[in-house]
């Protein structure tokens, strides 16, 4: 299978709001790519949000923006490697394409945290934010029982959308306890916009309990997810449902930026001012650097854009506002920091890595990352850690080590083509 | 989002018909068709989890094409999906 180049001058990895902004930002700067590996732009958080002319949202907004710049959208196709500096190897369902670049901005966002207990591998418990993209990609979940339940403002924000679309919320669970959240919210008096935003999401749920400092310990049922034990730590209860969304917060996807030797800072990338990672020409932008939330991501998209196309004359006005944000981030880490009595609720037979099948008691019994791969194969299957990794992260305290190419599954036909072009075959001798 | 009066895409799902609302990604149409994704190492039945391709738990074969992610595949008519993959 033969590489075909693209060449960009700013190459943006990560069709999300991030992405987007820096692809709009950077207009009228040569050409200008997004790569990303939905079909669509929007990212999670607009994923299947109509970008139609009449619609009035901010989605739609940036959508045309981005139409107007003139930017390239590379759909369907994920970024597996970066050969060489200024070269990424992406693969789509039909073939790999070599993309070339001169600046590079790297916003891949973030996913949900998951952590094992009895009974998570049952079908219908998914993400929150899971189950929100399945049903923002057409599930039909009216009248569908629904326990969301975890950590992480995500929760709330899932359980007003699957509201509105008429599934029946039997209750929302929030992990961090009612003090921590209260200080949050207090927090959040400064900031009317997110302040309206969660107290909207209440309003909407108002019929829903929302239980502060109580959290799943065990999903029944046979094939599918019957029903929900939930705890405070002292007291149990079994919820009858269809569904459970659950998610513990978010983790930054950086397995990309480290491949491409970006220095990360307490499992983030770390950033300058202007969104320049530790390697010149790459920058990087939204949930990478720090879960921050939409409007950071946009904001550090369109900074990163600017830098990238020079036009640094325009960036006062949003360095101001970005300090303005200041720590949201860590704000955010501190109200759903997750509690330690998360730790225990595997028990030993309890499935870890769920693409090898390894349990918990056979993961457990190694002292590092790298150790239980080796003998158990926890963290070796496709997901390469994804999941696992980020559950033992928090359970163990484990980091993984390395980050090596490809950073997902690649087919073999992908492989041998990149031994095939002229170019290679040039350097190899 | 899907509404009652959507046109529907006629695919197959392990050589049955789905009638699946237009525009539905497959792990979708996999979920109305009541079918699992796949089967695990320890043959257990499992469906989507983070539904936004990270976890490869709901790969599928899409017309001949073994492990495409189904939460990131889009019905298209006459899609030929073979789950047990």
């Amino acid at each position: 299978m033969a590489d075909r180049p693209l060449d960009f001058n700013i190459l943006i990895v990560g069709g999300g709001p991030a992405g987007m902004a820096a692809a709009s930002a950077a207009a009228g700067a040569g050409t200008v790519g997004i790569v990303d590996d939905n079909p669509n732009l929007g990212g999670q958080i607009w994923r299947g949000q109509s970008f139609a002319v009449e619609q009035k949202n901010a989605a739609a907004a940036m959508y045309r923006r981005v139409q107007q710049a003139g930017v390239t959208h590379l759909p369907r196709l994920r970024v597996l490697d970066a050969p060489r500096p200024g070269i990424l190897l992406a693969e789509s369902e039909a073939g790999s394409y070599e993309l070339r670049y001169r600046k590079l901005v790297l916003a891949t966002g973030a996913r949900e945290r998951f952590l094992p207990f009895p009974g998570w591998t049952l079908r219908n418990v998914m993400g929150a934010g899971g189950l929100q993209a399945m049903v923002k990609s057409g599930l039909p979940i009216p009248g569908k029982r629904v326990v969301v339940a975890g950590s992480g403002p995500l929760l709330l924000a899932v359980a007003a959308y699957l509201y509105e679309q008429g599934a029946q919320v039997v209750s929302i669970c929030e992990q961090s306890p009612f003090a921590r959240l209260a200080k949050f919210s207090f927090g959040l008096l400064g900031d009317p916009r997110r302040l309206a935003q969660g107290v909207g999401y209440r309003m909407q749920l108002r019929r829903t309990p929302y239980r502060a400092g109580w959290w799943p310990i065990a999903a029944r049922g046979t094939r599918y997810i019957e029903s929900v034990v939930l705890s405070d730590g002292h007291r149990t209860q079994e919820v009858p449902c269809d569904y459970l969304a659950c998610g513990f917060h978010l983790v930054p996807n950086i397995e990309l930026p480290a491949l491409l030797g970006c220095e990360l800072l307490h499992g983030f990338v770390r950033v300058d001012e202007q969104q320049q990672t530790s390697v010149s020409g790459i920058y990087c932008a939204g949930e990478p650097t720090g879960i921050g939330g939409l409007e950071q991501a946009i904001l550090e998209g369109e900074i990163a854009g600017l830098v990238c196309s020079g036009r640094t004359e325009a960036l006062r006005p949003l360095l101001q506002k970005k300090k303005k944000f200041g720590k949201f981030a860590d704000r955010l880490a501190r109200a759903f920091a997750l509690r330690p009595e998360l730790r225990g609720l595997a028990n030993a037979e309890t499935i870890l890595c769920r693409c090898e099948d390894v349990s918990f008691g056979d993961v457990r019994k190694h002292s590092s990352w790298r150790a239980a791969k080796l003998h158990t194969r926890c963290g070796m299957g496709p997901c390469q850690g994804r999941i696992c990794g980020a559950a033992t992260e928090f359970l163990f305290g484990w980091n993984a080590d390395s980050v090596r190419p490809p950073i997902f599954p690649m087919r073999f036909g992908t492989m041998v083509g990149r031994g095939c072009t002229q170019e290679n075959k040039l350097q190899e001798r | 989002m899907h509404k009652p009066d959507q046109p529907a895409i006629r695919i197959l799902i392990n050589g049955k018909t789905l009638d699946a609302p237009a525009g539905c990604t497959v792990a979708v149409a996999l979920a109305i068709a009541d079918e699992a994704c796949r089967t695990s190492v320890q043959q257990q039945e499992r469906g989507p989890l983070c539904a936004m391709g990270i976890c490869y738990e709901c790969r599928v074969t899409v017309n001949g094409v073994p492990h495409r992610l189904a939460c990131q595949t889009i019905c298209a008519a006459g899609m030929e999906i073979q789950t047990n993959g």
